[in-house]
Order: C-alpha cells, then sequence, then structure tokens
C-alpha cells in the first residue's frame, strides 16, 4: 500500500528535513516529492511506501501529526487509493 | 503534475467544501428473530444485532483515519420490527424499540432504523400494534428511529394508515413535548420507501435483503456548490455537466470507503447512495446549490426547475461511478438541516406549498419541518396524502417528517441542536380537510399504461 503525505503551512526553514527525518525513522522509504509554494504557503506532496508499515498506520500518522504540530504546519497521511478512486476510471 | 492537482483537489473537498461520507449502515435481518415469547425474541435480536455490529463503529473509525474522509455517522437498520414481532403474544411493542436502543448503545452507532411497519395495501395484526406503539416507542428511547409506508404504486395509498398517522405523529409529537416535540423528527411515513436506504430516519432493512449488508450514503452538497462557483453565469448544458462530473467523483469515493468497510466487516457490499445530504453547518446547503444556479433565495420561481436538474445530474454521475448505486440517490431537502433553507424560510421566499412542489423531483418529501403544536390531525394526515400521490403518481419515493411543534406557533422558532438543526415554524392550511380524511378505505393504484 502507498500513502500520500501531504504537508501545508507557512513556509519556514527546516520543513522537510522534519518531515523526511520523521520518515525515516520509522523506517518509510518515500517514492516521489512534489513541493511548490501556494499563495504564500508551503505545500508539499509525497508519495510513500507503507508495504510492511500498513498496522502502524494509526502510529504513523499520530507521529506525522505530532511532528506537524511541533514546527506549525499541518501533515496529513491518507490512503494513496482514495485519491485514484476519485479521479481514475479504470 | 495532474496528480499533484488531482490530490490537492480531493483535499479541498474534504477540508474547505465539507465533503463526507454521511453514514456506513449495516443492515441487519432479523427474520430469524421471532419466537411466540416476546421476551426470548428480544434476547435473539440483540444478539443477533450485537454479534453483527460489533466492529462497526472500529471499523468506520479506522477507515475515517487510513483514507482522511470523515465518517460521520455509523448506523444500524434491521427488518421492520412489525414483521419480527408479530409472532410473539405482545400486544405492545414498545419493549421492542427499548432493545434495539439498549444494543445500538452496546455497539456505539447513534440511530437505530427499522422500528417499521408496510402497511400500503393492509394492516395485519402486528402492524397495527406496531404503529400504536411508536408514540411511546420513540419517547422512552434515545436512538431508535420509526417509518412506516403508507403506499405505494402497485398498492395505491392505505387511507386508513394515513389518518391513523397523523394521530401518532400527533401523539409522538405530545410525548416529547419537553424536547420540542422531537419524537417526531425519528418518525417518517412514506410511499414508495426503498428496502435499502442507509439515511435515517427512514433507514429499514427490507424482507428482500440479505442477511447482513454494509450501505454507504455518501454526501457533498459543499463541492456542488464549490463546483458550480467556478461555472457562473454558463448555460445549464454546462451546469448539469459539472454536476454530474462532481457526483462522479463523490460516488467512486463512497464506493471505495463502503467496498472497504465490507470487506473488513466480512459482509457484503450492499448499495452506495449519493444523496447530497445538507447540515445547518453554513457551506453544507442544498438550497445554496440552487441559488448558486441563479435563484435569489430557495423558493423563488424556479427552485423546482434548479432541483430537478440538480437530481437528475447526481443520479446521472453517480451511476456511471457505481454499479450499485440504490437507495433515494438525489437532493434531500429538509428544512431544519439546512442552513439555506432555514434562512429562505425566514424571509418568506420559501413555503410548504413551493416545498411540495419541490418534492416533486426531489430525493424525499416535505422533511424537517416545524408546524404548529395544535395543527388538527387530520390536516397532517391530508398532508401525507398529498406527498403520497405525489409517489405514488409518479413512481418515485416520498416521504413525510413533520414536527407539530407542542406548545408552539407562528412566529416561533424551534432548536434541535445537532444535525437536526433549528426551524422556524411554517403555516399550514387554515381550513380543514376532516371530512376526506374520515372517508378511510384505499386510493386505488394508479393506470400505468396512459400515462401523460
Amino acid at each position: 500500500m502507498k500513502g500520500v503525505i501531504t504537508v501545508i503551512g507557512k513556509d519556514k526553514v527546516g520543513i522537510i528535513a522534519k518531515v523526511t527525518s520523521a520518515l525515516a525513522e520509522n523506517n518509510i522509504n518515500i517514492l516521489d516529492i512534489s513541493q511548490t509554494i501556494l499563495q504564500d504557503y508551503f505545500t508539499m506532496i509525497m508519495i510513500v511506501d507503507l508495504k510492511d508499515r500498513k498496522d502502524f498506520f494509526k502510529d504513523i500518522k499520530d507521529n506525522l501529526e505530532k511532528v506537524g504540530r511541533s514546527i506549525g504546519v499541518s501533515i496529513k497521511i491518507q490512503h494513496e487509493d482514495v485519491f485514484d478512486s476519485m479521479h481514475k476510471i479504470s | 503534475m495532474s496528480k499533484f492537482k488531482n490530490i490537492m483537489e480531493t483535499i479541498q473537498m474534504i477540508e474547505k467544501e465539507k465533503l463526507d461520507i454521511r453514514t456506513i449502515t449495516m443492515g441487519i435481518s432479523l427474520l430469524d428473530c421471532c419466537h411466540t415469547d416476546g421476551k426470548q425474541s428480544r434476547i435473539k435480536i440483540y444478539d443477533k444485532i450485537t454479534r453483527y455490529a460489533e466492529n462497526l463503529v472500529k471499523v468506520g473509525e479506522e477507515l475515517e483515519a487510513e483514507y482522511g474522509v470523515p465518517i460521520i455517522n455509523k448506523r444500524i437498520s434491521v427488518t421492520p420490527i412489525s414483521l419480527v414481532a408479530q409472532t410473539s403474544n405482545d400486544k405492545n411493542y414498545v419493549e421492542f424499540a427499548k432493545t434495539l436502543d439498549e444494543a445500538a448503545k452496546a455497539v456505539g452507532v447513534n440511530f437505530i432504523g427499522g422500528f417499521s411497519a408496510l402497511v400500503q395495501k393492509g394492516y395485519s395484526r402486528g402492524d397495527r400494534i406496531l404503529i400504536d406503539s411508536i408514540p411511546e416507542a420513540l419517547s422512552v428511547t434515545e436512538r431508535v428511529c420509526s417509518s412506516v409506508n403508507i403506499g405505494d404504486t402497485r398498492s395505491g395509498i392505505n387511507m386508513d394508515a394515513v389518518a391513523h398517522m397523523g394521530k401518532i405523529i400527533k401523539k409522538t409529537a405530545y410525548l416529547t413535548r419537553d424536547q420540542n416535540s422531537i419524537g417526531c423528527a425519528k418518525l417518517v411515513v412514506f410511499a414508495n420507501a426503498v428496502e435499502d436506504n442507509p439515511f435515517m430516519a427512514g433507514a429499514f432493512h427490507g424482507a428482500g435483503e440479505g442477511e447482513c449488508v454494509i450501505n454507504v450514503g455518501v454526501s457533498g452538497p459543499g463541492v456542488v456548490k464549490a463546483a458550480l462557483e467556478k461555472v457562473k453565469g454558463a448555460p445549464f448544458d454546462v451546469v448539469a455537466d459539472t454536476i454530474k462530473k462532481t457526483a462522479f467523483k463523490i460516488t467512486r469515493m463512497g464506493e471505495l470507503v463502503g467496498k472497504e468497510a465490507a470487506n473488513r466487516l466480512n459482509v457484503p457490499f450492499g448499495i452506495l447512495d449519493l444523496s447530497l445530504a445538507p447540515t445547518p453547518a453554513i457551506g453544507d446547503s442544498v438550497a445554496r446549490i440552487l441559488e448558486e444556479m441563479g435563484i435569489e433565495s430557495c423558493g423563488g420561481h424556479g427552485t423546482t426547475a434548479a432541483l430537478a436538474l440538480l437530481n437528475d445530474a447526481v443520479k446521472k454521475g453517480g451511476i456511471m461511478a457505481s454499479s450499485h448505486v440504490g437507495g433515494l440517490s438525489g437532493a434531500f431537502i429538509p428544512v431544519s438541516e439546512d442552513e439555506g433553507m432555514i434562512k429562505a424560510v425566514k424571509s418568506g421566499s420559501l413555503n410548504i406549498e413551493k416545498l411540495e412542489a419541490m418534492t416533486c423531483v426531489c430525493s424525499v418529501g416535505l422533511d424537517m419541518i416545524a408546524i404548529p403544536g395544535d395543527t388538527p390531525d387530520e390536516t397532517i394526515s391530508a398532508m401525507i396524502a398529498d406527498e403520497a400521490a405525489i409517489g405514488v403518481i409518479n413512481h418515485k419515493t416520498t416521504a413525510v417528517r413533520i414536527i407539530p411543534v407542542y406548545g408552539k406557533g407562528l412566529g416561533d422558532e424551534v432548536v434541535f441542536g445537532g444535525l437536526l438543526g433549528s426551524a422556524p415554524i411554517m403555516a399550514v392550511s387554515k381550513f380543514s380537510s376532516v371530512d376526506f380524511i374520515n372517508r378511510g378505505g384505499r386510493v386505488p393504484a394508479p393506470v400505468h399504461s396512459f400515462k401523460n
């Protein structure tokens, strides 16, 4: 299973570093990153591999939310299927 | 880059436009819980519900976390209790309602539907006992919802039941008078009721349904409104197409969650009901969609046409997106639960006559409308008859969920709280329908071959 992580908040130094190191600590591999500034807001989307981490989804989610709170941004992780099902006909 | 855009769009829909899974409803058949001893029957009912629905809330919460989509309600619908209880020798079915209430509390669902009877053609012994038990049942329980089907296109309208329900609604209003007659908010009178509707208060698990099934109701009036804001001034072809595409996306998300829920609970997936069900929150209103199409205030001329287009486009988008679209799938127009509707009533642009016209083309009917507490039984029955006639003649579901608020009159407002919202008391006709309702009998089924 793949997860989609979105990070949105006021831009500042060290957001990417914090998020990626939290993922590394949880042994989560990043497959793709896309990052932009939308109307002053730092917006980053990552596709991550949750292959063996499925059972820990809740822990990972809580952990990322905590990291987000500590640096003042919103971090979400969602199952990739929710995006695919809405936007792909297959 | 397009994936990036899609992800942002989905998140925007959920966060800003209030897209949600309104309900995951587990339908459970209780047909095997009949027993000549009512107490034994109730033990079987309690055991069966708590066994099947044990993990319902847990799975709902898991999916909510994983997909990041709010799942507002987890609910249960059961076989109409009149079918189950009438094997027993009980003279009153209030105890059955209490059992349902306890089971609902035990598994943590907020509503359980199915304290119901189907009397479109006639009453069996148990149907009469059940209907007579409704007022007390709804006043002594917290989570039980009740519905009665009094007509359908193949049978016509059971006018004895229509007369009966006017009295039952008034009695329910009286017995729950200390809570603004809220009992009536949990009671729906249907024509052409559907067996797989996951939305309360009208949900029940029809006799033609399987043993246990997961039905899902998705809702996103805010998303549709936001999509229409982007096509301001465009012709109706564009409006319809925009709604269709939006409905498609919403349905796909609902189907994903529904199938996964069914999978994890190890029961079959039933249907997806794609309905635009409003809430009293700003940005979650069906009335505002109609106004976005160019009507100054909901209820103005053109409202019925706008609603017809909306309802049809929602169905078209949904049908393409899932093979198992069912339930009611359309737009709901409950007054108290829709911020835009409440405002329209207060401003005088929306009245019961217009609402009745709107029900010809919408998903259900006269829904969550507060009326003066001293409205005669027969007037309420006559309103039910009007709605039933619209449903029966037009082969659609219609319903009445009307609340004669005890002790209140025109100019007052009632607050029900939560998703049930608040409602200004609306005026009903002052002219009598007593002689009409007192005739009783049955309005014959309409002819099918001579439609015009």
